[in-house]
């Protein structure tokens, strides 16, 4: 089946070649070939590329909802963050007493706040498994109870993108605040190892590499599944004739809120993944700024198909590197620019333009064959 | 609780089938709707007979979209009763609940799923179980097939099966929907202006269809085609103001002053 | 001592009466008295002291503070100086000086503070300006004796004012609580019934705590629980005002987005951007005309109005008009735009805020009473917003761009069935809406940063308001807004201003669920669609 699954589409057999290309000759590049070869990959560029791998991920996820089910998520940052922050909780507790104020139970900003003891919600994180299940539960427990909410008083198109939005920055002031506990403005930071392994050490950033690797290929499977199932094709349906669906005999809000608490579990699992190999992760990252930038990733590389943003986010992202450390003025003009050309433009994003591209030429190679052929 | 109580009405609603003993599908009585102040529905009553074939007609604004949106759960009336069969209170239901108990409903505008096929809008419609996890796992089996040829055949789409619905002409859009309806397989059905945009051959056959389809299912159409009431119709019901205004058989509907003075007077 | 203060107060009635001198002779005689200040001895000091108050001259009080201060300092050349943090002046003349090397400041002694305080106190009471005598009034309260009772009844048979002569009494009632009769001491308490100032409750309190007599004791209590509950009331209706104030601000922040959002249901993320680059117009206007700081905001509206409106008429017809049906898209789109406008103003202006000045007529605050005041800048913002909304209303609802407006909005085909060209429609609609955000950009740059994330706090907020009031409603705009603020405000005392918009932000996320169409939705089968 998962061959299936891969072979009956052509960006998924270009998207797993690539991605399996990648896990093998990243880690060759980096490990084995010696620093000084123009071959060997820096383990810079390595995180960079995991860093990459995440944000696909992050963008897969928002156009499972926006590209098949029409729910536009401003705010889908949050479950990212989410996931981030327990990731980032785990990391917190592995640093223990290694800490600049030694103390063993509590983190830096606790002790450095006067807190005497570890607030409830952080018990369990020094356990790996628990903290796992925790990326995947907390923005699965709060998308799936606001999509209940939401979807179930039929809050649709631009109300709900706003109120999505309004969660996302709800979110950032709260996680501003000292009181909350995740350690304010300046967030989790200063870890330093995952399971053990140091952070800084190249064979844990090539490992991290693969991990976003798999996850992303496990869920653009996962996605590809639930498009090509009935589900898919109901979601479809809801998302052009929803109240047709309705007639038709389909619990629209009940769809609606399943696909919008997987998508927000893939968020997380994203989330959880960017922070090791960051480093930080700090209530920026709840910004609606972060969560629209997801939504252009989107757009510019095709909507409604699983392969255009994961496309879209690595290009998006690669410009973005690329601007901000060469030209960094021109990088919010060249970003404001992408929204509107592929917006008015675009409308298929990058897949779509190729698609017609391939399209024309077909057509004019038929009448190039048609011509020669009396 | 609230959530709860209402699963369990969907649940029973879900397996509920229409209590007809006493003959009768559809009981609406004193129903009301108002907009802003308008009265759409005037304390309006109909019954429908199981398995018979009803014509509604009546003027623009005379609340025949109104009282279909009543009937599938769309609008809530401010008062008044709505009963499928003896037992199934329409007014506590949603409309997927609504749906699932058996009523089934083409739009005044065809509404099919654009982006899928002919055959994949028909397997969408299909009776069965439409929750979240048998979607994900439906496969559709060989019965189920011959089940959606079967309608194709019917409708006329045979050799459109694969094509994407967006791709139809209107009045294929229009059988498409009706295809969907038939594989909904309602007790049932709720048919708004059903010949709209389509061709002299193309009304036949849909009268012939629905015709067909009458005894076996119920079958209520709103048309302001006049000819083709009159081809299908046994007993019409007119509507004007939001309340029933004559009922009867076409002739005795045409010869009902009331009705010549509000209806067909503005047609002659 | 009480003997000394009031030698030199007979002695300064008989100056004042003589001293109706011309006044270039007055300014040469005062420069004289000045410099008598650093004399040998104290007593020599005090009487100069005395002469420098019975001058007359303006500048008295600012000298003999300055010498209470210790800021009062003698130049080797016999010149008599004020120096303060910020440099030196010349006593006599006021006249900014180099500071002088070599100068000593002119010391006193205990005796001579009291007696300068008298003559300060006198001095001020005695002052023209009724709001400079209701100050020394109020910072001679702390430290009331019998000297400055008597100071204080000498002012009551001529003051006029009555806010002063409140405070007059309250000081006399003051000093009458010090009685050793306890009757003397209930009356007292009597009289400081209902007054808001913080010495007198400060007293009141002192009396309920400890006075020797129960009764005084009691009435104190009572007296001052009055006064908590008239405080608690006043501070209630400043805690209304800072929210109907911050409310006026969203509603200016919204009203504009009701127009583009509500009426013509297009989603505009980049209206805040619009409402900055009022607020940047309202700076550029400034720079263009320092001389008239006054009239600055009369003309920063109009031309706000200008700049947004046909920044907005271009994003509508470059980009909007493309995209009407698809109202995610447009979404995305403008918000392109919002980030494109930021990052323009960024190169033009640098990233840092600029300072937009405050017309003096926009400052300070007005005084009800010592519990309350309200600060002018929110006073007229507050009125602006409602004036603004109300010629909205008179636009929509009596011009003929009104009608087309509304007929668009109700029903495009029709209107244009009727011959509305839609299309220009379309673009003076949100060129409005456009344009009242600009407007309120003017008013914004009158309470908060001007800088390029100006419009980025608001725009969150602004949809909240629209969302919450009904979408196509005014009127629901406006009682969403001030309804919000005051709730905010009101939330701030216990949960602190963070979590106050938290809260606020759930509550219209959970109220959006549950009605989806707002406060107050359109009805009507159109209103389905």
């Amino acid at each position: 089946m998962i061959t299936r699954l891969i072979l009956s589409d052509r960006g998924s057999r270009w998207l797993f070649a690539v991605l399996i290309a990648a896990a093998v000759l990243v880690p060759v590049g980096n490990l084995l070939v010696p620093a000084g070869s123009p071959l060997h990959i820096p383990t810079y560029t390595v995180t960079l590329l995991g860093k990459y791998l995440c944000y696909a991920l992050l963008a897969l996820s928002v156009d499972l909802i926006w590209g098949y089910c029409g729910i536009l998520s401003l705010g889908h940052g949050a479950f990212f963050a989410l996931g981030g922050y327990c990731m980032g909780m785990y990391l917190m507790r592995q640093i223990g007493g290694r800490g600049v104020y030694g103390n063993a139970e509590l983190p830096d900003f606790m002790v450095f706040l006067n807190w005497q003891e570890l607030p409830w919600y952080w018990y369990g994180f020094d356990m790996f498994p628990f903290a796992m299940l925790m990326v995947l539960l907390v923005p699965g427990l709060l998308a799936f109870v606001f999509g209940a909410l939401a979807f179930r008083s039929r809050v649709n198109g631009v109300y709900l993108s706003i109120i999505t939005q309004a969660l996302t920055y709800a979110l950032m002031l709260a996680f501003f605040r000292n009181e909350m506990g995740f350690g304010g403005n300046n967030g989790l930071t200063d870890f330093k190892d995952i399971l053990g392994f140091s952070l800084q050490a190249d064979g844990t950033r090539v490992a991290l590499f693969l991990a976003s690797c798999l996850a992303l290929g496990l869920g653009y499977l996962a996605c590809r599944y639930l498009v090509t199932s009935r589900f898919g094709r109901v979601i479809v349906a809801i998302r052009d004739a929803e109240s047709r669906a309705r007639f038709v005999g389909y619990r629209v809000e009940r769809y609606k809120m399943w696909l919008f608490t997987f998508s927000a579990v893939l968020a997380g699992i994203a989330g959880a993944l960017y922070v090791p190999q960051v480093g930080i992760i700090n209530p920026g990252e709840f910004a609606p700024l972060n969560s629209i930038e997801v939504v252009v990733w989107v757009a510019v590389g095709g909507r409604g198909t699983l392969f255009g943003p994961v496309l879209g986010a690595m290009a998006v992202n690669y410009a973005k590197t690329y601007f901000t450390a060469a030209l960094p003025e021109v990088w919010l003009y060249a970003l404001g620019l992408l929204f509107v050309l592929v917006t008015v433009l675009l409308p298929q994003g990058i897949v779509g333009l190729l698609g017609r591209l391939r399209l024309r030429r077909r057509t004019s190679e038929t009448t190039a064959a048609t011509a020669e052929a009396p | 609780m609230n959530v709860l109580d209402h699963n369990e009405e969907f649940a029973r609603a879900a397996t509920a089938v229409p209590d007809t003993s006493h003959r009768g599908i559809l009981y609406l009585e004193d129903i009301s709707v108002s907009f802003d102040g308008f009265k759409a529905l005037n304390e309006l009553n109909l019954y429908v007979d199981d398995g018979e074939l009803r014509c509604i007609i009546g003027p623009n604004g005379a609340g025949k979209t109104t009282m279909m949106d009543v009937i599938t759960g769309k609008t809530k009336p401010d008062s008044g009763s709505a009963f499928f069969g003896q037992t199934l209170d329409l007014l506590r239901l949603d409309e997927p609940a609504i749906a699932a108990a058996g009523i089934g409903r083409k739009f005044q505008k065809p509404t099919v799923f654009e982006p899928l096929t002919v055959f994949e809008n028909l397997e969408l419609a299909m009776s069965g179980d439409k929750g979240v996890w048998a979607s994900l796992r439906a496969k559709l089996s060989g019965e189920q097939r011959s089940r959606i040829d079967e309608v194709l055949e019917i409708i006329g789409l045979k050799h459109e099966r694969s094509r994407r619905a967006g791709l139809l002409s209107h009045g294929q859009k229009q059988w498409l929907e009706i295809g969907m309806l038939l594989m909904q397989d309602p007790r049932l059905l709720l048919v708004d202006e059903p010949v709209a945009g389509m061709t002299p051959q193309e009304t036949e056959r849909t009268a012939e269809l629905l015709t067909s389809l009458a005894g076996k299912h119920s079958v209520v159409v709103v048309e302001h085609d006049m000819a083709f009431v009159r081809s299908i119709a046994r007993k019409v019901t007119v509507l004007h103001q939001g309340s029933v205004l004559a009922e009867g058989s076409m002739d005795e509907i045409q010869n009902n002053p009331k009705v010549v003075e509000v209806y067909l007077g503005d047609e002659h | 001592m009480l003997a000394r203060t009031f030698l030199g107060r007979l002695a300064l009635g008989w100056l004042l009466a003589v001293c109706l001198l011309p006044a270039a002779a007055l300014a040469d005689d005062f420069a004289e008295r000045v410099a008598a200040l650093n004399a040998g001895s104290f007593a020599e000091k005090q009487a100069a002291a005395d002469a420098v108050a019975a001058s007359g001259h303006p500048s008295a009080v600012a000298v003999l503070k300055a010498l209470l201060d210790g800021k009062l300092h003698a130049a080797p050349d016999g010149r008599v100086l004020i120096v303060g943090a910020d440099g030196a002046v010349d006593a006599a003349s006021g006249e900014p000086v180099d500071a002088v090397a070599g100068s000593s400041r002119i010391v006193i002694n205990n005796r001579m503070r009291a007696g300068l305080r008298g003559l300060i106190a006198q001095l001020s009471l005695g002052h023209p300006d009724a709001e400079v005598r209701l100050q020394a009034v109020r910072d001679m309260l702390p430290a009331m004796d019998a000297a400055a009772a008597a100071q204080f009844r000498e002012a009551l048979a001529t003051e006029r004012d009555d806010t002063v002569r409140d405070l007059l009494e309250s000081g006399l009632a003051l000093v009458d609580l010090d009685a050793d009769d306890p009757a003397v001491r209930l009356a007292a308490v009597q009289r400081l019934d209902g007054r808001l100032n913080p010495t007198v409750r400060a007293r009141l309190q002192a009396v309920a705590d400890s006075d020797a007599d129960p009764q005084v004791k009691a009435a104190a209590a009572a007296a001052l629980k009055r006064i908590e509950g008239k405080l608690q009331r006043y501070r209630f209706v400043e805690t209304l005002f800072f929210g109907l104030s911050l409310g006026s601000v969203l509603v200016l922040a919204a009203i504009g987005l009701a127009i583009t959002f509500g009426v013509m249901g297009v989603i505009n993320m980049a209206h805040g951007e619009l409402i900055m680059l009022g607020a940047y117009t309202t700076y550029v206007v400034q720079q263009l005309m320092p001389q008239h700081l006054g009239w600055s905001l009369a003309v920063a509206v109009p031309a706000a109005f200008l700049v947004s409106a046909l920044v907005g008429i271009a994003i509508e017809r470059g980009i909007i008009r493309f995209l009407y049906g698809r109202p995610l898209e447009t979404l995305l789109a403008t918000f392109g735009v919002s980030l494109l406008l930021q990052q323009a103003v960024r190169s033009i202006f640098s990233p840092l805020n600029r300072t937009v000045a405050t017309p003096e007529w926009m400052a300070g605050s007005l005084a009800i009473n010592p519990a309350l005041s309200i600060t002018y800048n929110r006073l007229y913002i507050l009125i602006f917003s409602l004036l603004v909304f109300a010629a909205l209303l008179v636009v929509l609802k009596r011009t003929s761009l009104g009608l087309k407006v509304r007929a668009v909005a109700q029903n495009r085909a029709m209107a244009r069935a009727l011959g509305v060209r839609s299309a220009r429609v379309d673009a003076l609609t949100f060129g409005l809406g456009s344009g009242i955000a600009g407007v309120a950009g003017v008013a914004l740059s009158q309470l908060t940063n001007v800088g390029p994330n100006l419009g980025q706090s608001y725009i969150v907020d602004s949809f909240m308001v629209v969302v919450f009031g009904g979408v196509g409603n005014l009127w629901g705009t406006l009682v969403a807004g001030l309804s919000l603020g005051v709730v905010n405000k009101f939330l701030e005392p216990y949960a602190g201003a963070v979590l106050a918009k938290i809260l606020v932000l759930v509550f219209i996320i959970l109220f959006i669920q549950k009605r989806p169409r707002g406060l107050f939705p359109q009805k009507g089968r159109a209103a389905e669609a």
